[in-house]
């Protein structure tokens, strides 16, 4: 059957819609939960009642976003059977795995424990709700782990084959999937980049305090502990994405392409474009400001290897047509006759190429009529929006600079005791509180806006995962998500600016009462 | 260790379980919000009757992400078919389990009888919610769903929204509705002020009298009206997972496999004790009351589950796409590799749960709600 575009475009803004704004949470609670880990392992260490009322000033605003995260995090799981349902079944078999373990090993633990964080202050020892925070603080990077897992196995598909017989991808090796290369550097990334995040929410807030005057300590405080933190996360998000962006180079060429508007292979080591204007019409790049070598010492880690150009790429997906649309033919052969060898042998050759035939589907039902225009327009259906990576790729890498310099900065002023003396400083930490957002967003769209036109690269094309559900239906849905998002978007925001103005002293947490106070209390007010 | 037979029933025991955990865990959760505001006609009783489940029920409804992410990758048709195929219906329950987070933590956040009115609303409408669709939805596992597969495994569903509304169905989802509704009020009991926990004795016995009611009138229903599926002609059980390999009739009775196995009737018969149990407990207002509606609970859902065996979604369209334990599963080595996980990792949960449960024993009261100024 043909399948309706109108529903892949839809059910992919919704995907693109709901996984963005499930993102705009995920990073904070990631960076926030370590940031206030590190905040009462001093208090536990030192006995400082002005410690943990840092950690409860700032685990009422992680509060607000976890639930907000939590919430749309669901949309995330029910959203492959509901929408991508033959995706579902073509690739459950790996892809569901990594994402039912992120259940058992780290959400229920996170779900379980962050109800004592919250709750547990008068009922258990110092220590033990020390431990909570800090098995909560790992269960949410081990939960992110095991879901960049299966997003690493998105863009790299390792440890696994096509199986004619069941018509989907099956495991062959689990450990392959587990430690896909693209995964772990994607995962160090991801949450180093939740790390820079949580750090400048704190800066930025206390900041604000500072050039208010209010509850100075407190902001000085929080704000050396999110200097500290921001600069190590910062150093980690910018090294490991280069991490990163070796690995996609290795196994996702027309990606690194098409973020460096790369038309043609150039001779080793191709130059680095720092600025230009991709045409995608002409292929070429106006006005491109070009440092040589450097593009070929990151992508390659050589001086000798060249990275293949777009024009390239087209050329040998061309092939690998060819191959997947043979491989294509041989199983519909052996469906016919189980015991056909010439059938099994061509298949067991070029089932790697499979997902490539399956590119022709788009715009025919059985690609091995294809003509050779059609093999063009669908190896020419491989290469991604040129102009939207390469600009959100240096927007990113700008801001990755950016946050390296602001976080030594304010590193350097906490040392020197100074943190509120420069105003100047203390107004750009403030304002820059959006940036690692926009870096993140920015991020997710590189890495799955650039692997189009594939749901699983070089397996799956995106358009062939859909569910065959009706235009209506995900207008509706889609429409539902707008309208509750906007608006839990903003009672979330007016929450998270209720509670920020209040301010600890706001919320009687500051300054801490000589001596201390029933916790009970304390904990009550901070109405978690 | 296992071969693929084995591990199959081993994950569809799984897959029990895991619902089972989830009604058991997270089902008194959704029966005290639907509750909300029968049960506590003050903020503070309102405070003390959250409190109860504040805590824990973020950790409880992790059952029910792990029961989807286990179906994903278990039975991955099976998860793909009912989602897809049901799309309104269980968008509407994603709806509501959007809401409920939310409505947990910002109800509390602005000291307004107008906000916390309207997250009162939301919590009730999205616990009532679920309850009920879930119930419908498995209602209409033994319907059989308008749904078939092309040769390359593509499926199609034949209905709308409203061809789920069949009037089995409807009373699958009141067997539901009722179930959770005195699970949550069983839990009122044991837990909240006895201002609170007196209201929820006498709703229980109501809506245990109803779930009684509405379970029989299934079960007879089940028996005399609801034609079952079944497999004919050779039944293999290691082979593909490709449910186009047999044939399937339907116009049998769904209660074959009660005739099999005779100890199956264990399970009926353990839901109703549980109902029974509930009505001479829960004057008492102990944990008794609550042992006794999880048997209610467990007996209710592994009853259904038996009449099903060995199907998980037949298919009324298409009798051979019927999705089967032995047709239906991931392969082999997937389920081998999810199985250790689960042994690994379960118990854990367990552990982990029940040290939390631990910790916040005894009854939340009203005058430690007020004591500690409690501004949820």
């Amino acid at each position: 059957m043909i399948i309706d575009p109108e529903v892949v475009t839809l059910s992919r803004m919704q995907f693109a819609l709901t996984a963005l704004y499930h993102f705009l949470f995920v990073p904070l609670t990631l960076g926030l939960v370590w940031i206030l880990a590190i905040m009462e392992s001093v208090y536990v260490m030192t006995g400082r009642e002005v410690w943990k009322r840092m950690v409860q000033f700032w685990g009422v605003l992680f509060g607000i976003n976890f639930a907000m995260g939590v919430a749309t995090g669901v949309t995330m799981e029910f959203q492959f059977g509901m929408n991508w349902a033959y995706y579902a079944h073509y690739v459950g078999d790996v892809f569901g795995t990594p994402l039912a373990i992120e259940g058992l090993m780290a959400f229920f633990l996170e779900g379980t424990l962050v109800g004592l964080f919250f709750m547990g202050w008068s009922r258990i020892s110092r220590v033990a709700h020390l431990l909570v925070t800090w098995f909560l603080a790992l269960a949410t990077s081990l939960s992110a782990l095991w879901i960049l897992i299966a997003n690493g196995w998105m863009q790299n598909p390792v440890g696994s084959a096509f199986n004619a017989d069941t018509m989907r991808m099956e495991v062959t090796s689990f450990a392959e999937v587990t430690f896909n290369p693209v995964a772990q550097a994607k995962f160090v990334h991801t949450v180093s980049a939740g790390y820079v995040l949580g750090s400048m929410f704190v800066l930025s807030i206390s900041a604000w305090y500072l050039l208010r005057g209010r509850n100075v300590d407190f902001a000085k405080r929080s704000m050396t502990v999110a200097a500290s933190f921001g600069l190590a996360a910062a150093l980690s998000v910018v090294v490991l994405g280069d991490e990163s962006g070796y690995a996609v180079s290795e196994n996702q060429k027309m990606k690194m392409a098409a973020i460096e508007a790369m038309w043609e292979t150039e001779p080793a080591p191709a130059s680095f474009t720092l600025f230009g204007i991709p045409d995608v019409e002409n292929r070429t790049t106006h006005y491109a400001l070009r440092i040589p070598w450097v593009m070929g010492l990151i992508g390659t880690r050589s001086i000798d290897k060249p990275i293949p150009g777009i024009a390239n790429l087209v050329e040998d997906t061309k092939g690998r047509i060819h191959d997947g649309i043979l491989a294509y033919d041989a199983m519909l052969v052996l469906r016919e006759d189980k015991n056909n060898a010439q059938a099994k042998a061509i298949l067991a050759a070029h089932d790697k190429d499979m997902g490539y035939a399956l590119l022709l589907k788009r715009f025919m039902d059985d690609p091995r009529h294809a003509t050779p225009a059609d093999i063009q327009k669908a190896a020419d259906s491989t290469i991604p929006n040129v102009p939207v990576l390469f600009w959100s790729f240096r927007l990113m890498v700008a801001c990755g600079f950016y946050f390296i310099a602001l976080f030594a900065v304010m590193f350097w002023q906490a040392s020197k005791r100074q943190l509120d003396k420069r105003r100047w400083l203390l107004k750009l930490a403030f304002w820059s509180l959006p940036l690692p957002w926009l870096a993140a967003e920015l991020g997710w769209i590189v890495a799955e806006y650039g692997r189009q036109p594939w749901a699983i690269e070089g397996v799956l094309p995106t358009a062939l995962g859909v569910s065959s559900v009706t235009t209506g239906q995900v207008w509706t849905s889609l429409g539902g998500f707008v309208l509750f998002y906007s608006a839990l978007a903003i009672v979330d925001a007016a929450l998270m600016l209720k509670y920020a103005k209040k301010g600890p002293e706001g919320l009687g947490l500051w300054p801490p009462a000589e001596p201390e106070p029933p916790v009970a209390t304390v904990a009550a007010h901070a109405g978690v | 260790m296992f071969d693929y037979e084995t591990l199959r029933v081993i994950w569809w025991a799984l897959l029990g379980t895991l619902l089972i955990g989830f009604a058991v865990m997270d089902g008194f959760d959704f029966g005290i919000a639907a509750l909300l505001r029968v049960l506590a006609r003050t903020d503070d009783e309102r405070l003390v009757l959250l409190e109860t489940i504040e805590p824990t029920w973020e950790g409880n409804q992790v059952w029910f992400i792990l029961g989807g992410g286990a179906a994903f990758a278990a039975w991955p048709q099976l998860y793909a078919v009912s989602f897809s195929g049901m799309y309104l219906a269980i968008f509407v329950v994603l709806v509501a389990f959007i809401m409920r987070p939310v409505g947990f933590n910002f109800r509390g956040k602005i000291h307004d009888a107008r906000w916390r009115n309207l997250w009162d609303w939301v919590l009730m409408a999205s616990g009532v919610i679920v309850m009920l669709v879930s119930g419908v939805a498995f209602g209409n596992l033994f319907l059989g769903a308008p749904f078939q597969f092309d040769d390359n495994l593509r499926m199609t569903w034949q209905g709308g929204f409203f061809d789920l509304l069949h009037p089995f169905a409807l009373v699958a989802g009141l067997v539901s509705l009722t179930m959770l509704l005195t699970h949550g009020a069983c839990w009122a009991a044991y837990k909240a002020d006895h201002v609170v926990a007196d209201r929820a004795v006498r709703i229980a016995r109501w809506t245990t009298l109803a779930y009684v009611v509405f379970y029989v009138l299934a079960g007879i229903w089940l028996a005399y009206g609801v034609a079952g599926y079944a497999i004919v002609g050779p039944v293999v059980t290691d082979g593909v997972s490709n449910p186009l390999h047999k044939e399937v009739a339907h116009g049998s009775s769904w209660f074959a496999s009660y005739m099999r196995y005779p100890w199956f009737w264990a399970a009926p018969v353990l839901g109703v004790l549980g109902a029974l149990g509930v009505q001479m407990t829960v004057g008492k207002k102990q944990l008794g009351c609550f042992v006794a509606s999880t048997t209610m609970v467990a007996g209710t859902i592994l009853s259904a589950g038996f009449a099903l065996f060995p199907f998980l979604l037949p298919s009324s369209l298409d009798p051979r796409s019927s999705l089967t334990v032995w047709d239906a599963s991931s392969s082999k080595g997937t389920l081998g590799l999810m199985l250790a996980m689960t042994l690994i990792f379960l118990p854990l949960i367990i552990i982990y749960t029940s040290w939390v449960y631990r910790v916040l024993r005894g009854r939340v009261t009203l005058e430690h709600v007020r004591q500690s100024g409690h501004t949820y």
